[in-house]
């Protein structure tokens, strides 16, 4: 029933550690990203994607006994943390997979794959 | 990690296993007593050729009508569900009705109706129904080929095979390797998940809500049904052996508790096994594996005495393996081998032509097996297989080196039943009677199925009374 499978959307989120921002934003780096770009532009699959600021920069919020409790930081220290997302939509976990892994930072740190329902 | 992890070292039925008597490799003991029954329980005054005939048609056709079914609808559950809800038909209606010509295609045009039955129920989108509607009846399925009621076809329909999309699938690498086992038992073969549960050692909830997680997995993150594009294949590959072999496994050593072994399971691991070959004929790994499991079903007739009692691999009728069987797994190794990149499995069809090829015990070549076994360890570096290698060793070198090598392994290999019956067996042939006993009451106490403790006691009786 593959003519009738609908296009999957999948959320990626892309981690590394932050001290290697400079390895996407210059150089090789850039370049691959750029190329990934394109890719996912020639597939037509890319329906939203974005950078973050450090997670320095970074609030998380809790209420708890009715009370709102911010903290500085994100929900988790550790040593890679999230610097960007994509939202794709593309045909199964395969097609997925071959995108997040040519994204220049799946080299050094991760990118999670997750199904949007 | 479980004990059914450990099948691709484990599984080496030339081991420890076969020296002491023990069928069961992978260490994986299922009482497949009450096999499929769960589905398609033969019912009470159904008349024993009908049930005999739907037990029989739930053994050759449940992974066929539920991969076809997987294959149309898309939906694993339902095709699960619609193919038990086929064979509750046939129980009502063969007796009444008769045995179909072709009970693969009844079963599947069955399953598909009730599927569609259970759509509307839970008002599937009118779209998807009319399509599934349009592809229901008999011989115009979604799937291409590979139907049940066709016979194997030429090498172009059978690399279409369904089961096989469906094994690749379950071996799909975004699932971890119990779930991979796990899915294909389940979806190709009709294991009850009880029937799992006891073969990977754990809780029945467990595994439920393994092949839960599994399924739901395959469903939410879309992963393909389907056989990957040739670049993956050999990555794949290595995970689908994996899972073949632990079925050959089942049914070769899943000698449950009345004597009984589970052919359907080995007929189903060689099938499988045979395809992967044609599917990657440049791969020497899959030619290895079909060459090891064609040497162990070729003695497979003597690994069992007419009682039901263990025969371990020196007390064998060799007159009686299927020596052709043999000759021909000695060619289709020789042919992986010419490629040049052994791989655990040729390795391991190498040690079992060792064993098949020696016409008495006291021909084998035991210090090549040695030797073949140091090559396995630098591809499976793993507390079983160096028990294997340590038997090999007692058998080369006398009881004591490999006693010594037994003791150096031991402790990675606590609560492993072949551990004590290995023991029992050297310190045996070491003349070390009182500890050899001592080590049989242990293997006793752990052993997994009658044929094992027959035979144990069989030989702590010949120690005890002489």
């Amino acid at each position: 029933m593959d003519t009738m499978s609908p296009p999957i959307r999948y959320l990626l989120l892309i981690s590394a550690d932050e001290e290697r921002e400079p390895d996407i934003a210059d150089g090789d780096g850039r370049r691959r990203f750029d190329a990934w770009m394109a890719d996912l532009e020639r597939r037509g699959v890319l329906r939203a994607h974005e950078g973050l600021h450090p997670s320095r920069t970074a609030t998380t919020v809790r209420v708890r006994d009715g009370d709102v409790l911010r903290t500085d930081g994100p929900f988790m220290e550790t040593k890679d943390q999230i610097g960007g997302f994509a939202v794709i939509e593309c045909a199964d976990l395969d097609e997925a997979v071959e995108i997040a892994a040519g994204h220049p930072a799946a080299r050094f740190g991760q990118v999670e794959i997750r199904p949007l329902r | 990690m479980e004990d059914v992890t450990q099948a691709n070292g484990a599984g080496d039925h030339a081991g420890p296993a076969d020296h002491v008597g023990q069928a069961n490799g992978a260490g994986a003991h299922a009482g497949h007593a009450n096999s499929a029954e769960t589905n398609a329980a033969p019912a009470e005054g159904a008349g024993a050729d009908v049930g005999a005939a739907v037990a029989a048609a739930f053994r050759d056709e449940w992974g066929r009508v539920v991969a076809t079914l997987i294959a149309w609808a898309g939906d694993w559950d339902l095709a699960e569900e619609s193919a038990a809800d086929a064979f509750a038909a046939a129980l009502e209606t063969w007796p009444r009705d008769g045995v179909p010509d072709r009970p693969g295609a009844w079963l599947t045009t069955t399953a598909r109706r009730r599927a569609l039955d259970r759509l509307r129920r839970a008002k599937t989108g009118d779209a998807k129904l009319r399509l599934l509607a349009a592809t229901a009846g008999e011989g115009s399925g979604g799937s291409p080929v590979g139907r049940p009621d066709e016979p194997p076809g030429g090498p172009r329909e059978r690399l279409d095979d369904d089961r096989l999309r469906l094994l690749y699938t379950c071996c799909h690498p975004a699932l971890a390797f119990e779930a991979q086992v796990a899915l294909a038992l389940r979806t190709l073969t009709g294991l009850t998940t009880a029937e799992i549960a006891r073969a990977f050692l754990v809780p029945e909830a467990t595994m439920a809500k393994r092949l839960v997680r599994a399924k739901g997995k395959i469903r939410a993150a879309a992963i393909p049904y389907r056989v990957p594009p040739p670049a993956e294949l050999p990555e794949r590959t290595n995970a689908v052996l994996g899972v073949v072999y632990l079925l050959f496994n089942e049914g070769y050593g899943a000698t449950s508790g009345d004597g009984l072994t589970r052919p359907e399971l080995t007929r189903e691991g060689l099938r499988l096994a045979a395809l992967v070959t044609e599917l990657l004929p440049g791969e020497p790994e899959p030619l290895g594996l079909l060459a090891l499991l064609r040497l162990h079903d070729a003695r497979a007739a003597t690994r069992t005495s007419m009682d039901g009692e263990l025969v371990p691999l020196e007390e064998q009728d060799r007159g009686r393996w299927d020596r052709p069987a043999i000759a021909g797994a000695v060619a289709l190794l020789q042919r992986a081998l010419t490629r040049e990149r052994p791989g655990p499995y040729q390795l391991q069809a190498m040690i079992a032509a060792c064993h098949a090829v020696a016409t008495r015990p006291e021909d084998t070549d035991w210090p090549r097996i040695v030797r073949l076994y140091d090559q396995l360890l630098e591809h499976q570096p793993t507390p079983v297989v160096r028990l294997n290698r340590a038997v090999a060793v007692a058998m080369a070198d006398g009881p004591a080196a490999g006693l010594a090598q037994v003791d150096a392994v031991a402790a990675e290999l606590v609560g492993y039943p072949l551990l004590p019956a290995t023991r029992a067996d050297l310190l045996r042939r070491a003349g070390d009677h009182a500890a050899a006993a001592t080590q049989y009451r242990a293997a006793l106490a752990a052993a997994g199925n009658d044929g094992e403790r027959r035979y144990l006691a069989r030989r702590l009786a010949e120690l005890t009374s002489g």
